[in-house]
């Protein structure tokens, strides 16, 4: 899968749980300074995220989570 | 000095109508807000009708926001924004304004649902928002929140007394000098199988299935039980010269409330009323006015076999043989934690506008009916003062008097 295609699927995740504009989506974004994502919705977008790309993302990893890069870049990396 | 309390105002989204004015309208043209149940999940059901709502939440409420909101709670912010507009949004300190909405039920809905998550695809899955989706203080905390009140956020619940009790208590908290303005009111949204089976299985519901508009029909020889509603009533209380300082419009003055309990039995009412006397009495004492002023009552008249008459006899003892009587509830059906407060608005208006609404369906009244309904068609009435009743499984009285401003 290609790193796009994560953001991609990321911000129909973001849109539908947070209500992001998925054009203001990018990998450089924190969720929470940047796209405004307060902590029980991330909990959403992570448990959407397992789901849509068959990954399981530990708590104590969301945490680290900090940007739309990293999510992508974990989600790849368990799906290696 | 006593402190005066006023009504400066009213929202509410109810089976007849998503606002006080369509509501009002139909209240008085006496349509019924109750239908046949389409779901499959009602086909298995006794009871396979209800009045649900006129108009969707979601019609004026954003999707993302929505779908961190009980029904219920959805409910309770459309007719706290209406009540609020309509109040012309007090510029009143955050730390002088207070919210008490309360419902029955609560979240039944997420709750329900939630578990349904639980069960198919395990723990993880369970919704963040649940808890406070479903915690019985969420419509008056995200009523509160919309708002910005900072003078307390409360939430009573005393089953179908809610939404009076609410009222009640907001004008305790004007004249006990802990806020000038308080939103006040209740909400309800269960119509769901499981709340619906466990009413039927009382036998308190209506199965008149086949006759939806005909089955909420209080103190009609052929009434065989209440019929379930859905809304939310929510009115701008007001201590009078902070209202009369700023220009507001007042609709009516809240006089007076009473609140007692029954000490009898947890479902059925007390056979002469008495919890219900001692609270109209309550309620007229901290009115100081004469009973003979109040000409018109908004009845708790649900359409059950025994609380309808129960009432007719409460108020003949509390008030004598003079007001006009109506019941709503023939066409909203039971809003339960919401009735209190929409009949509320239903009181007010009737006193502002001198028209008492119809009750609908009284084809064939019980022979104990000695009191005078406007039965079948609205009826113009000079309405110095009026009562509102609302009655609860637990046994919870209250009643509210209203005057004119």
């Amino acid at each position: 899968m290609e790193r796009t295609q994560v953001v991609e699927g990321l911000a129909e995740i973001l849109e539908e749980v947070a209500g992001v504009n998925p054009d203001d989506v990018a990998e450089g974004k924190s969720f929470t300074e940047d796209l405004d994502v307060d902590s029980l919705s991330m909990v959403e977008v992570v448990v959407a995220a397992e789901e849509k790309f068959d990954v399981k993302i530990p708590d104590d990893e969301v945490q680290n989570l900090k940007t739309v890069g990293d999510a992508v870049s974990y989600i790849l990396k368990s799906n290696a | 000095m006593t402190v005066e309390v006023v009504v400066t105002g009213l929202g509410a989204t109810t089976p007849l109508g998503g606002d006080v004015a369509s509501t009002w309208e139909a209240l008085l043209a006496g349509r019924s807000g109750v239908h046949k149940l389409t779901y499959d999940w009602a086909e298995q059901l006794p009871v396979r009708i209800a009045a649900e709502l006129a108009q969707s939440p979601l019609e004026k409420i954003d999707r993302v926001k929505a779908r961190r909101l009980d029904r219920s709670e959805q409910l309770a912010l459309v007719a706290a924004r209406e009540a609020w507009a309509q109040a012309g949004e007090p510029g009143v300190p955050k730390d002088r304004l207070a919210v008490v909405v309360g419902s029955g039920i609560g979240g039944a809905q997420t709750l329900l649902a939630q578990d349904d998550i639980l069960e198919a695809s395990g723990p993880r899955r369970v919704s963040p928002h649940t808890v406070p989706m479903l915690m019985p203080n969420g419509p008056a905390a995200y009523v509160g929140l919309e708002l910005g009140a900072q003078a307390g956020v409360h939430a009573p619940t005393s089953a179908c007394a809610t939404g009076a009790e609410a009222i009640a208590w907001g004008l305790d908290i004007i004249r006990s000098g802990r806020a000038d303005v308080v939103v006040a009111g209740g909400t309800e949204a269960i119509i769901h199988p499981l709340p619906i089976a466990g009413f039927a299985s009382m036998r308190a519901m209506s199965t008149r299935n086949d006759e939806p508009e005909k089955a909420s029909r209080p103190w009609d020889k052929g009434r065989d039980g209440f019929v379930l509603g859905e809304g939310a009533g929510i009115v701008v209380l007001e201590r009078a010269d902070v209202a009369v300082a700023r220009g507001a419009h007042v609709f009516a003055r809240l006089a007076g409330a009473g609140m007692t309990s029954d000490g009898y039995d947890i479902v059925q009412p007390h056979p002469e009323g008495a919890g219900a006397v001692r609270a109209i009495a309550a309620a007229i004492r901290d009115a100081g006015i004469d009973k003979r002023d109040i000409m018109h009552v908004n009845a708790h008249a649900t359409s059950t076999p025994v609380g309808d008459m129960a009432e007719i006899k409460a108020l003949h003892a509390a008030l004598g043989e003079h007001p006009v009587l109506t019941s709503t509830k023939s066409m909203t059906g039971h809003l339960l934690g919401a009735a209190g407060a929409v009949e509320a608005i239903a009181t007010i208006l009737a006193l502002y506008h001198g028209t008492v609404p119809p009750t609908i369906n009284l084809d064939d009244p019980d022979d104990e009916l000695d009191l005078d309904v406007a039965a079948h068609k609205a009826r113009q009435l000079d309405i110095p003062a009026a009562l509102n009743n609302s009655f609860g499984f637990g046994g919870h009285n209250a009643a509210l008097i209203f005057t004119r401003a």
